[in-house]
């Protein structure tokens, strides 16, 4: 059993650090995110277990060949059976850290679930004092404020969409159409759990600069994901003005309460050389090709193979000899 | 009968618009619609009404009189402000709670790509 636990160590390890930096840098999500989001959620699930499966199956390793009978004789340990040996200090350490991580991850996760949905809670309660239904689309609210401003409260039984009277105002009724499909698909695709599952994994880990890497990963892709949604509906263009009316409206670190201090003129000025950092806008503009269906099909099986793995291994250590 | 959730946003709106605090008595009077007598709403259901505005942080009560009175705790504006703030991220992180349209995108590339849409086409 020992060599599978270096084995996972060692994947773990993998997919801790270089694996997520270097998909953070890969160009080829922006033409596939669903295959991109996919993957990261296989790198994330497969390095927690396998962190989790390494410390175990080594601390189990003088407890019995396979990962029942060690657990069994581990249990029987707990219980005081003298007919039991004690696998020494150092494998009851990495047996308890192994747990503990275990406990950890699954912890902090419910703990953001809880406190998200207070946090939705309250802002949904506001919203039912402030806002007006909309006429435009069910689910829909308007709050009474000249920023032009997007956005939705996911919910397990109710999600809303909220736009403000600036955006209504600001945008043709197509531009209108694009911003509730954008949004729309957030809501039907339930992108707040994996950005809730992300953002666990990040507070977690908050030492792995690549658990940042990932949040920050998913967080774009969602958005693609969601242009691609609303681009079934609306030309191009349509969705790029939307996208442009809003985001000029709000400068960095200015809450709609200061008004902007420069007006999209200015920025344009400031702006020498026309160079689009944010991927989203690169590939709304670009139109990229999606990846073959070979290559995306590759991207799957790795999906595939880094849940089995580690499941197998930990199933059946003695597998690795 | 209206909801709870109807009254609290009757309350609110009729403290917001108010210029001075209300008793329980002034906002039943006031929630009597022209349709209704004033005996259909209870004061204690006012009261229940403002006793959760008031956990809630939205209503502050006056208790240096008697009956108390209420006053809405800010304005309508400034609610509506905070509420936007917690959507745009700018008042804590709550990227988790809400998903915005905009996500990830600077004033400033916003600028750069009005000028790419307006560029005139060439070739």
């Amino acid at each position: 059993m020992l060599l599978t636990s270096y084995f996972l160590a060692a994947l773990a390890i993998a997919l801790a650090w270089p694996t997520p930096l270097a998909l953070s840098k890969a160009s080829w999500p922006a033409r596939s995110p669903v295959a991109a989001v996919v993957l990261w959620q296989g790198i994330a699930l497969a390095g927690g277990l396998s962190m989790v499966g390494a410390m175990l199956v080594w601390g189990l390793d003088p407890l019995g060949d396979d990962l029942l009978t060690a657990l069994h004789q581990g249990w029987l340990l707990l219980l005081g059976d003298p007919t039991v040996t004690s696998p020494g200090v150092v494998h009851l350490f990495a047996l308890s850290a192994a747990f503990l991580f275990g406990f950890h991850l699954v912890l902090t996760l419910i703990r953001a679930t809880w406190r998200t949905s207070r946090q939705r809670k309250k802002h949904r309660e506001l919203l039912m004092l402030l806002s007006n239904p909309s006429s435009l689309s069910p689910n829909t609210l308007v709050l009474d404020h000249d920023t032009p401003v997007a956005y939705c409260v996911p919910g397990l039984t109710r999600s809303v969409t909220v736009l403000s009277r600036g955006l209504l105002d600001q945008l043709s009724e197509e531009e209108q159409h694009a911003v509730l499909a954008h949004e729309h698909s957030h809501l039907e695709q339930r992108h707040d759990l994996l950005i809730l599952a992300f953002t666990a994994w990040h507070e977690a880990l908050p030492w792995l600069p690549t658990s940042r890497l990932a949040l920050d990963a998913v967080r774009q892709l969602i958005e693609m994901l969601a242009d691609d949604q609303a681009l079934d509906e609306v030309e191009r263009p349509v969705l790029l003005r939307a996208i442009v009316t809003v985001a000029s409206a709000i400068a960095p670190g200015q809450g709609p309460d200061q008004p902007a201090a420069r007006s999209a003129t200015a920025d344009l000025e400031a702006v020498p050389t026309g160079e689009l950092s944010s991927s989203r806008l690169q590939r709304l503009l670009a139109n990229p090709n999606p990846l073959s269906t070979a290559q995306r099909s590759l991207v799957y099986l790795s999906t595939t193979l880094l849940l089995v793995i580690p499941t197998v291994l930990l199933v059946t250590p003695r597998l690795l000899g | 009968m209206a909801s709870l959730g109807d009254l609290e946003r009757s309350v609110m709106e009729l403290l917001w618009d108010s210029a001075e605090p209300l008793t329980a008595n002034d906002l039943r009077d006031e929630l009597a619609a022209p349709g209704e007598t004033a005996k259909d709403l209870a004061v204690t259901t006012v009261l229940t009404v403002l006793a959760r505005l008031e956990k809630k942080g939205l209503v502050v009560r006056e208790r240096s009189t008697r009956p108390h009175r209420y006053n809405a705790s800010s304005t309508r504006e400034d609610h509506t402000v905070n509420l936007l703030n917690e959507a745009l991220g700018t008042a804590q992180d709550r990227e988790a709670v809400l998903a915005r349209f905009i996500g990830g995108i600077s004033a400033d590339e916003a600028a750069t790509l009005r000028a790419i849409l307006d560029a005139p086409k060439t070739a």
